[in-house]
């Protein structure tokens, strides 16, 4: 009861959460990865101390592939350029090791074509499509027998404003890192997205079938109960495992943002943020917001 | 009840058997947590972030080609370059031709994958030649033809030395001289049959213009060998019986069939411009594979413990035969990864992720039991309810999931979201089986009555108790 009778209050942070997160999207704007708009990304390790920033920066100044390199670990550094041709490549590797003896190993090169990367986003644009699609159809499914007093369809729209509360968020938080950190918008991240979506519509429905089932057994004529108290009583009943769900996902995820390898910190901690913003919407936003629909209905009819 | 108990146990031993094939082995330890669960890796497919190597993408301009030849193209640039990365000695080098697809435009792109190697710029170098057939006659003896053999022969005498003598001669072949006559003037190739000895031939046609150098050719070589060479190596060397005018040619010569039909595809496209543009380099060290194959396995471990622990603490009894469902999970799982995925660091992530969401299914189950227990049902009665009405659930959550995988495999635009796609669908798929068939077995095996105070302490959970 207490979710419903003050879901002004998690109406208002989920609110100022999504304002903040479009704010970042248009203000700073996505910072996509090489796997979006091509590009290359070298990184190299030396075998003592790393030189300062300077002194590489001096080393490939002339070249001009647009780089701009970033410190890594302890002893590395992770330089980004266009899209580099082996010929180039050879030219900074030799530019790296000129003059000194401290001659850096080579841990990772990746050079992404632009045909591949525009043709990377056109994917991931197709994906998310399909998979919001799949999902509207599967809710259509699900819901096909509810009724009164909320329609189906009013359920399978809160759903999906609930999944674009979970998607926008870590969006936004990704923008945010990517202006002031420098992390990157890249398939990595969309893979993410999608993971979320189908996990976040599962744990809405759980809420919304068992408000369907309560409602079925609210009773009749005088003592029938209210919505509100339908809902919040499905809220409840539902809440130890809507939230033990999905601890036990965070969990793995925690673990594999601490300890896991480089490749997969971003993917987890996009997971994190997402997965997170998804059981809250379950919870605090998305059958409170079945409560107001449908009190505005009333209000509509008059009652 | 006995039935089920034996049940139980076949399962158990199945689990450990499975657990035995998938490499995993658990050995003591003299300090906590006393026991080490190690993964041996060395019998798994690891992709090459894990085990560094060089991924590359090439698009194979086949503009000028009309679609029936298209395939045939590729297939014979394929056999080309895998010819071509073989002089590498790379072990288990994939070469293969990857459709444009639904999205991709419908280009044909070439990916060739070399497992340790680093050095990218001689593989792209010797990969990115264009095909090339050549015609060579004999070299005759003489002077030219001593001096060569000489060159090679103080070369092999001396390479291990400090000083090897290298002259330019090397480059030469002592053998053959280069022809006129290149691929550039074949019409096509085919397969036939030897009317009376039934063995299979290549028949080849020249245009005009190589119909009359290839008569002058045979015309000055009578009884003497020409030697087709594809990419610099000599794939044959008929020897010619007369002057052939019509610029048709027959190689013969103890073919087996399929070794005749590559010889054919060869000549066809082997010297046809298909070029190719390297559209994408990868290439990971080794130490940097090792480093992340290592952080996966350690954290893979440790999401296991902290997910057994908060299970066992929140669920108590039922939570333990969750973590008994879930071990039978993750060796299940990491059986098929041996024989079926090639596992990347992404897939690494995915399975990490799927061990988390396995126990969703258990979750539902047994918070569903607590509610009938709640309700004052009989604790059999209780467990059976709670499998029974929490699978419409289960169903639904896996179904979203199953989805997303199945977009997420079809539409990957790199092995790293492939390898996460499928590793998460094969997780999604088998955690359903474990986490009911194996949960509900040992439920029902143990056999709680359910009456006594302790009996009931152990199958409640958590700190908060509905109301019933």
């Amino acid at each position: 009861m207490f979710i419903v009778k003050y879901r002004k209050i998690f109406y208002t942070i989920s609110g100022i959460l999504m304002l903040g997160s479009l704010l970042a999207i248009f203000v700073w704007g996505f910072n996509p990865g090489i796997d979006f708009k091509g590009g290359s990304v070298l990184e190299i390790e030396y075998p003592s101390a790393r030189p300062e920033l300077s002194v590489v920066n001096q080393q490939i100044a002339g070249l001009n592939f647009d780089q701009s390199i970033r410190a890594t670990g302890e002893k590395g550094y992770i330089i980004r350029l266009k899209s580099l041709s082996e010929a180039e490549r050879a030219t900074i590797e030799s530019a790296l090791s000129k003059n000194t003896t401290n001659i850096p190993e080579v841990k990772r090169f990746d050079s992404i074509g632009p045909v591949l990367g525009a043709e990377a986003l056109s994917k991931s644009i197709v994906s998310i499509i399909l998979v919001l699609l799949a999902i509207v159809i599967f809710i259509t499914f699900a819901f096909r027998k509810v009724s009164e007093p909320v329609a189906s369809w009013k359920y399978g729209l809160i759903t999906v404003f609930a999944l674009f509360h979970d998607v926008l968020v870590p969006t936004g938080v990704f923008v945010a890192l990517g202006h002031f950190k420098g992390y990157e918008v890249d398939t990595l991240f969309v893979t993410a997205l999608l993971v979320i979506l189908g996990f976040s519509v599962h744990d809405t429905i759980v809420v919304f079938d068992r408000v369907r089932e309560n409602l079925k057994f609210a009773g009749v004529g005088k003592n029938r109960k209210t919505f509100d108290v339908v809902v919040g009583e499905s809220i409840n009943q539902t809440f130890v495992r809507s939230i033990n769900t999905s601890v036990t996902t965070l969990l793995a995820l925690a673990v594999l943002y601490v300890v896991g390898p480089e490749v997969t910190k971003h993917l987890s901690l996009a997971l994190l943020v997402g997965i997170t913003a998804g059981t809250y919407s379950s919870v605090f936003l998305g059958s409170p917001l079945l409560v107001t629909v449908e009190s505005w209905q009333n209000k509509k009819r008059g009652l | 009840m006995l039935q089920k108990r034996l049940f139980a146990v076949i399962l158990i031993l199945a689990a450990i058997g499975v657990g035995y094939f998938a490499d995993i082995r658990l050995s003591a330890k003299p300090a906590f947590p006393y026991v080490a669960v190690t993964v041996n890796h060395a019998n798994y497919k690891l992709g090459l972030d894990l085990n560094g190597g060089t991924h590359l993408v090439y698009q194979a301009n086949t503009s000028k080609l009309t679609g029936a030849d298209v395939g045939g193209a590729m297939t014979a640039l394929r056999d080309v370059i895998e010819r071509r990365v073989n002089i590498f000695g790379v072990s288990e080098p994939i070469v293969q031709i990857e459709k444009g697809g639904v999205v991709g435009g419908g280009d044909d792109r070439l990916i060739v994958e070399l497992p340790g190697v680093t050095n990218v710029e001689d593989a792209i170098k010797t990969i990115g030649q264009v095909p090339t057939l050549e015609f060579k006659t004999e070299r005759l003896a003489g002077a030219e033809k001593d001096a060569i053999l000489k060159a090679f022969d103080d070369y092999q005498k001396t390479k291990d030395s400090s000083k090897p003598i290298i002259s330019n001669l090397l480059a030469e072949d002592p053998y053959y001289i280069s022809s006129p006559l290149t691929g550039r003037y074949l019409e096509h190739a085919t397969v036939e049959f030897d009317p009376t000895t039934g063995e299979p031939h290549v028949s080849i046609t020249f245009n005009s213009v190589g119909a009359k150098l290839f008569g002058d050719l045979t015309k000055n070589n009578v009884n003497k060998t020409i030697a087709v060479y594809l990419d610099g190596a000599i794939i044959s060397a008929p020897v010619v019986r007369e002057e052939i005018k019509d610029g048709k040619a027959v190689i013969s010569g103890g073919f087996k069939v399929a070794d005749a039909q590559a010889l054919a595809r060869n000549l066809n496209y082997g010297a046809l411009p298909v070029d190719i543009k390297l559209l994408s380099t990868q290439t990971i060290g080794a130490s940097l594979g090792e480093d992340a194959l290592n952080a996966g396995i350690k954290s893979g471990l440790i999401a296991f413990a902290v997910i057994a622990l908060f299970l066992i603490l929140w669920y108590r009894l039922p939570g333990l035969v969750a973590v008994l469902a879930l071990s039978v999970y993750v060796v299940l799982n990491l059986l098929i990864f041996k024989f079926l995925v090639t596992l990347t660091a992404a897939g690494i992530a995915g399975f990490i992720l799927s061990i988390g969401m396995a126990v969703d299914a258990n979750i539902l189950i047994f918070e569903r039991m607590k509610e009938e227990l709640a309700r004052g049902r009989a604790l059999p009665d209780a467990v059976r309810e709670g499998f029974a009405r929490a699978w419409t659930s289960i169903r639904d959550s896996n179904l979203s999931s199953i989805i997303t995988s199945v977009i997420l495999y079809w539409f990957a635009s790199n092995s790293l979201i492939k390898g996460f796609a499928l590793v998460f669908f094969i997780g999604v798929v088998t955690s359903m089986f474990t986490a009911i068939v194996i949960s509900r077995t040992f439920l029902q095996a143990i056999g709680a009555k359910g009456d006594s105070k302790f009996a009931k302490f152990l199958f409640r959970s958590g700190f908060l108790n509905p109301k019933p």
